[in-house]
């Protein structure tokens, strides 16, 4: 099993990596980084906007393979990603955001996960009801609405809230108040506040996904001969469902959460701009309106490593699940 | 019999289960019983579902309204109204003005029109680069499917929003149709698996042995006997293709990507509408709502569409 696994990885490894080099070579393509020093007044020599650019290594007179193997080797020798326009190591900026993103990512992905499933396995089992029926609508409508109209729509009904209970019962623009002061208690339960619409947000696009398609594969395992056996050597309802009917419907589960963790890292790194965190998301959004390759390269490796790690999971949780596998 | 060979049995190999589809379509297990009548019985099982009726029903009158709505209307989507500057809905102006007197049904009916083109245009295009890719991979194998599905793999990498981020600075310049064309360009790969999977199992089929061994060549092969055979898979990603498109449109144009002046669509609105969202909240909820209502509406016809085609997915025989 562990070379299974270990196979995968390498195999998804080298996926994310010419996944990222090939966001650079598209970057350094589509972005101009020296078009903002010739619109400058008075406009600097040529020399000297030839030095800014070879110092962050983006001069477009350079060869793009050429660079990018600099890129690579700069990463693998001095593990460096290089400097923004503004001259701050790209490194250091994505670590002080990365936090803000991982966290709203995991904990609404991972509470997201859990209630789709749920929801997923309840609605089959209770087929056509009027639960299933809502559950079916409900993410339907999640699914016709953009993830940033459903922050927005929270913001709203969370201000028409506080108006309605006159105190600020729920802060939400930015990732905390700004100069609060108190205990350590405070401060973590002020970041709780300011998280819990964006992880609301993101927890609703996540189980309206998990949910239709935990439905879907749970039915087709209740009509499987082995749920009947079960029953029929004398399990309970219940102790059948669970044990041998949950069971196998995460099988194909957990190659889904692989390809939908995609889905799920752009709408976080939206709702993180609409919700004004200092996170990867506002990074990427100056790294592309500041024709800044290196932090666009930053920014796609940073999200390359973290499909990486999930999918690797998946197989993780695959292997775990489906003995099949495991020799 | 343990557990374990029983799942072997009903689960068949790993490799047929990784075919997630966004809505988690029901792919049909079996080789597609074709007959005469097939398309005339999903039709018929189409027309009972009152979810179809309800979309279809829905999505027309969107369509008359977003075409013929402007001419029944006095303002149009630039002029100013000086005299009723940020007002909510009156009879004068149906949802409002915006703080410098723009009319916001004109511009929500104009928005519509362009998030419509480009949903109706990426949509099916997405769908046509996923069948050709997946037929011709899954056709021909060998070398040529190794490269495509290894293609596939890499383009599923990164989310396709973040690529389309990362490209947007080569269609900033130009026109929306470029916009469009990119968005199909990424909206393609899990369609081209499925599409993949189903002509594998077709081409040794003996109606597709036939006619390879007639000397029927691949382009024939492919147009008459396997993209038949998935059309009914086809439809539905089309359809659901086209609510992708729209939501993909709309976010890039939500946050600067996209849709640029002096080009209007329901995300550049939103976008205008989000600073006031709270304060003015029907220059945001009036946009939004239509959108919802239109997305709604042809996901509505695509799960119709899917009931129709796989009854047998989601039945509990049970």
């Amino acid at each position: 099993m562990v070379f299974y696994i270990f196979r995968r990885f390498v195999n998804y490894f080298f996926l994310s990596l010419i996944a990222t080099c090939l966001a650079y070579v598209v970057s350094s393509l589509a972005l101009d980084p020296a078009a903002k020093y010739y619109g400058r007044n008075p406009q600097p020599t040529q020399q000297t906007i030839d030095n800014i650019l070879n110092g962050l290594g983006v001069n477009p007179d350079v060869p793009v393979l050429q660079r990018l193997w600099d890129w690579l080797v700069n990463i693998v020798v001095h593990g460096s990603l290089g400097n923004g326009v503004n001259g701050v190591s790209i490194g250091d900026q994505i670590i002080s955001r990365a936090g803000v993103s991982l966290r709203l990512l995991l904990i609404g992905s991972l509470i997201g996960a859990i209630v789709g499933v749920t929801l997923g396995v309840w609605g089959a089992v209770r087929q056509y009801k009027l639960s299933d029926q809502a559950v079916t609508y409900g993410s339907y409508l999640i699914f016709a609405t953009p993830t940033f109209v459903i922050g927005v729509l929270l913001m709203i009904g969370a201000t028409a809230l506080n108006g309605a209970a006159g105190m600020q019962l729920i802060t939400f623009t930015g990732e905390y108040s700004a100069g609060l002061t108190g205990s350590w208690w405070d401060l973590a339960l002020d970041r709780g506040i300011h998280l819990l619409l964006p992880t609301i947000a993101l927890v609703l696009i996540g189980a309206a996904g998990y949910s239709r398609y935990q439905r879907s594969v749970m039915l087709d395992v209740l009509s499987a001969d082995f749920i009947r056996t079960a029953r029929a050597k004398g399990r309970s309802r219940n102790s059948a469902l669970v044990r041998h009917g949950v069971r196998v419907a995460l099988i194909p589960m957990s190659t889904f959460f692989a390809y939908s963790f995609g889905t799920l890292i752009s709408g976080s790194i939206m709702l993180e701009i609409v919700f004004s965190f200092h996170g990867m998301g506002e990074f990427a959004l100056n790294a592309i309106s500041q024709s800044d390759i290196n932090a666009v390269a930053g920014t796609t490796l940073f999200v390359a490593i973290l499909i990486l790690f999930s999918s690797t999971l998946s197989e993780v949780l695959y292997a775990a699940l489906d003995p099949r596998v495991r020799n | 019999m343990s557990l374990v060979e029983e799942t072997n049995a009903e689960l068949g190999a790993p490799d047929v289960l990784v075919t997630p589809t966004p809505l988690g379509v029901g792919v049909p297990s079996g080789p597609p019983a074709r007959s005469r009548s097939r398309g005339r019985l999903i039709w018929r099982r189409l027309t009972q579902t009152s979810r179809f009726w309800v979309g279809a029903i829905a999505i027309g009158l969107i369509l008359i309204w977003a075409l013929l709505g402007p001419l029944f209307y006095p303002f149009d989507a630039l002029t100013r109204d000086p005299l009723n500057m940020g007002l909510g809905p009156t009879q004068l102006h149906w949802f409002g003005t915006n703080s410098i007197g723009q009319d916001l049904y004109a511009q929500t009916l104009v928005g519509l029109q362009k998030s419509l083109v480009i949903g109706l245009i990426a949509g099916p295009l997405g769908t046509l680069i996923a069948a050709v890719v997946g037929s011709v991979a899954g056709y021909m194998g060998g070398v040529v499917d190794r490269v495509l599905v290894w293609c596939i793999n890499l383009l599923l990498v990164l989310p396709s929003f973040i690529l389309l981020v990362i490209l947007s600075p080569l269609f900033k310049g130009l026109s929306w149709v470029f916009l469009t064309i990119f968005i199909a360009g990424f909206s393609w790969m899990i369609m081209a698996q499925v599409v993949r999977s189903q002509t594998k199992s077709l081409r040794d089929r003996d109606f597709v042995k036939a006619a390879r061994y007639m000397g029927v060549p691949m382009r024939k092969i492919l147009g008459r006997h396997i993209i038949p055979n998935v059309a009914s898979l086809l439809i539905i990603d089309a359809t659901l293709g086209v609510v992708a498109a729209i939501l993909a449109e709309t976010s890039l144009s939500y946050f600067g990507f996209g849709i640029r002046a002096p080009d209007v669509s329901l995300g550049t609105l939103l976008a205008e509408g989000t600073s006031a969202a709270v304060t003015r909240p029907w220059l945001f909820v009036f946009p939004a709502g239509v959108l919802i209502v239109t997305l709604f509406a042809v996901s509505l016809i695509g799960d119709a569409l899917r009931d129709a085609v796989d009854p047998t997915s989601g039945v509990n025989r049970d």
